[in-house]
């Protein structure tokens, strides 16, 4: 054990249960995350067998992918029932459940209610060297803290409840350095969306990455967030930052992070979870900060990035054929043409949400452009959804809400809302949106949706101009 | 999971190639939250038929079902084997089946049962006047008329359904060594329990 080790080695060795002739371990895992699409016949196949959870004080649930983002309480009090009844017995499912197995739940009207993703960083529940898993591929974004943290399916869940336990076959490892100095505009979001660029939507395939160099050393536990929740966008299951001073002043005082002693006592151990000098990656992407730009995708594929001060790609530019196939199916989809320029793109629903921009910083950032501006009339609908009844509280308390409503925004109950179709926030068949969420993929933001990835404050430039917008011109600032 | 050892009865003589799993389950069926009571949208296009295996009293309730080729090919939905498991089907005998399929079947403590074709020609026969034999432990499909076909498992899956263990049995088999780790890490870290309100 002195050979070195990679953060990803250091944490996996210290969950193994059981070690397999093939190498395939068995891995414990520390924290898991339920909500209610994903967990119902988790659930039900624990009680036709007759199993408990294992460790229900291990196991959080929250819905919130269903839940509509409408006000959920009545002027006299009541709830109001979800319209849709396919959602609303999902969610009387995960009401049911938790209590059932003695799982802590959050529930709709909760004010800590929110996307699962935001929870569990602002409850302290992700923690550093943690292993955590949730039946969702955006689980990659508590990686943030430094917790190997992953997406799985429904029979992983139902095995992570009854035994605390996954067979896994361990993961190749890539580093993602960005070194330098970001320019004016560029924003977490930006350099994430560069980045899957660069390695493309299967670069990351097989691999864990973590994020090193100064850019992200420097870079806000909330940017880490949304650079990691996108992990999975490069086709890694998970990201990883190695935990540091902003990891530890970020969560002291949460609600369920480690206290007094017990606090200090972790600390300690989370210091040492750091890349070993001279450990190795097998695989190793370096990036100039300077070569990033404000960046928006043209197409229905992460990977489909290009500067907000660029043009729509030729099909004919791609070398690869296949490429070239999807990128001419792509425009068709798009309703775009070959050399348009990206900021004559005009849009007509702006969202500002999802796991990946929801966070209080994403809400400032968004605020600080539209304060003092109206949303374009052309703008049908312009949300802006906080990933958590606390993110909302806290942004009401900044009066960023009176910002966003003055302008002609719509302020929204936390949950996934418009990043995935799956509730009534959708994006009408043909019509176009800039959206702060993490997939462009057709039909993803409802049937027929055309989905332009930005980073909060490019959103909100869209909103108040009626186009994708540089938001260097928008602010002064030199590009 | 059920053990599964021997299992005597009626058998649905369907007979059909290639049933894929969007005819065994329909996809509106797919928005359910419970892996139960899928037995009644279970191979809903066919019941459409008249004389059907499915709704014949004769088969009513049979825990064999025999078909053709290819049985389970198409959508990965383990939906597929809930719904035979709802309907009470405990083993499917069939010329081939689907990778995906089978392992759907396997997790869920069905037996899938690879027999030649003129084999399934005479369970067929059988089977539609009296009872079929399975017997896991010996690998043989017997019939009241002195038949007896082999069939072969792979030994890691025949003792998982032999003891009733799917993946989630087998992991609780090791408990004393996740119980051992879990000491072990509580002892070193007390602070990974969450401090829960």
């Amino acid at each position: 054990m002195t050979q070195s080790r990679t953060l990803y080695e250091k944490i996996w060795d210290a969950h193994v249960v059981e070690r397999r002739e093939d190498g395939t371990c068995l891995i414990y895992i520390d924290r898991h995350l339920v909500h209610e699409v994903t967990s119902p016949q988790a659930f039900e196949g624990l009680r036709m067998a007759g199993r408990k959870v294992r460790r229900p004080d291990l196991t959080l649930a929250v819905p919130d992918h269903n839940l509509p983002t409408t006000a959920r309480i009545d002027g006299q009090g009541q709830r109001i029932p979800i319209a849709d009844p396919e959602s609303a017995q999902q969610l009387a499912a995960l009401e049911r459940n938790a209590p059932e197995f003695g799982v802590k739940y959050i529930g709709a009207t909760d004010p800590e209610q929110g996307i699962v993703h935001v929870v569990g960083p602002e409850q302290g529940f992700t923690l550093p060297g943690t292993t955590l898993v949730c039946g969702d591929s955006h689980t990659a974004a508590h990686g943030a803290l430094g917790a190997l943290a992953f997406g799985i399916g429904t029979s992983e869940v139902e095995h992570v409840l009854a035994t605390q336990t996954l067979l896994l076959k361990p993961s190749k490892t890539m580093e993602i350095r960005v070194e330098g100095t970001l320019g004016a505009g560029v924003t977490p979001k930006d350099v994430i969306l560069h980045v899957i660029g660069v390695i493309g939507t299967a670069g990351g395939t097989g691999h864990v990455i973590e994020y090193r160099g100064n850019v992200f050393e420097e870079m806000s536990v909330e940017g880490r967030l949304t650079v990691s929740n996108m992990s999975i966008e490069g086709g890694a299951r998970a990201g990883l930052f190695a935990p540091d001073e902003k990891t530890f002043a970020y969560l002291k005082g949460r609600p369920m992070a480690p206290r007094g002693a017990d606090w200090d006592a972790a600390v300690a151990w989370w210091k040492t979870l750091r890349t070993d000098e001279g450990a190795r990656f097998d695989r190793s992407v370096v990036i100039d900060a300077a070569d990033i730009a404000p960046t928006v995708t043209w197409g229905t594929s992460p990977e489909d990035v290009v500067p907000i001060t660029g043009t729509v790609p030729a099909p004919e530019s791609f070398e690869d054929p296949t490429k070239r196939a999807a990128a001419e199916k792509a425009l068709d989809y798009m309703g775009l043409t070959a050399g348009q320029r990206m900021q004559d793109i005009e849009v007509q629903h702006v969202f500002i949400g999802s796991c990946t921009n929801s966070r209080i910083e994403d809400l400032r950032a968004a605020a600080a452009v539209v304060k003092g501006h109206k949303v374009d009339r052309r703008i049908r609908q312009a949300l802006i959804v906080p990933g958590s009844g606390l993110v909302k509280l806290q942004a009401e308390k900044e009066g960023l809400d009176r910002i966003f409503i003055d302008a002609g925004f719509e302020w929204r109950e936390p949950g996934c809302s418009m990043c995935l179709g799956m509730n009534p926030d959708k994006v009408p068949s043909g019509e176009r949106c800039a959206s702060t969420s993490n997939r462009n993929f057709m039909g993803r933001q409802g049937p027929g949706a055309r989905t332009h990835l930005v980073s909060p404050a490019m959103a909100a430039a869209a909103a108040i101009t009626g186009h994708l917008t540089d938001i260097r011109e928008l602010t002064g600032e030199e590009a | 999971m059920e053990p599964i050892n021997t299992v005597e009865g009626r058998a649905y003589p369907l007979g059909v190639k290639n049933v894929d799993t969007d005819m065994i389950i329909a996809a509106k069926w797919l928005k359910t939250i419970s892996r139960a009571g899928l037995g009644k949208g279970a191979f809903e296009a066919m019941r459409q038929q008249p004389g059907n295996v499915f709704d014949d009293p004769e088969y009513a309730g049979s825990p064999i079902l025999i078909a053709g080729d290819n049985f389970g090919c198409g959508s990965s939905r383990e939906h597929a084997a809930w719904a035979l498991m709802d309907m009470g089907v405990k083993v499917v005998i069939a010329p081939s089946f689907s990778d995906i399929f089978s392992g759907n079947a396997f997790k869920n403590g069905i037996l899938t049962v690879v027999l030649p074709q003129e084999m399934i020609d005479r369970l067929m026969e059988v089977a539609k006047t009296d009872p079929i034999h399975i017997d896991l432990e010996a690998q043989t499909v017997t019939t009241p008329f002195q038949d007896r076909f082999r069939f072969e498992i792979d030994p890691f899956r025949k003792s998982c359904l032999l003891g009733g263990l799917d993946e989630i049995g087998l992991t609780l088999a090791n408990t004393a060594g996740i119980d051992r780790y879990e000491q072990r890490r509580v002892a070193d870290q007390p602070w990974l329990v969450p401090v829960l309100a």
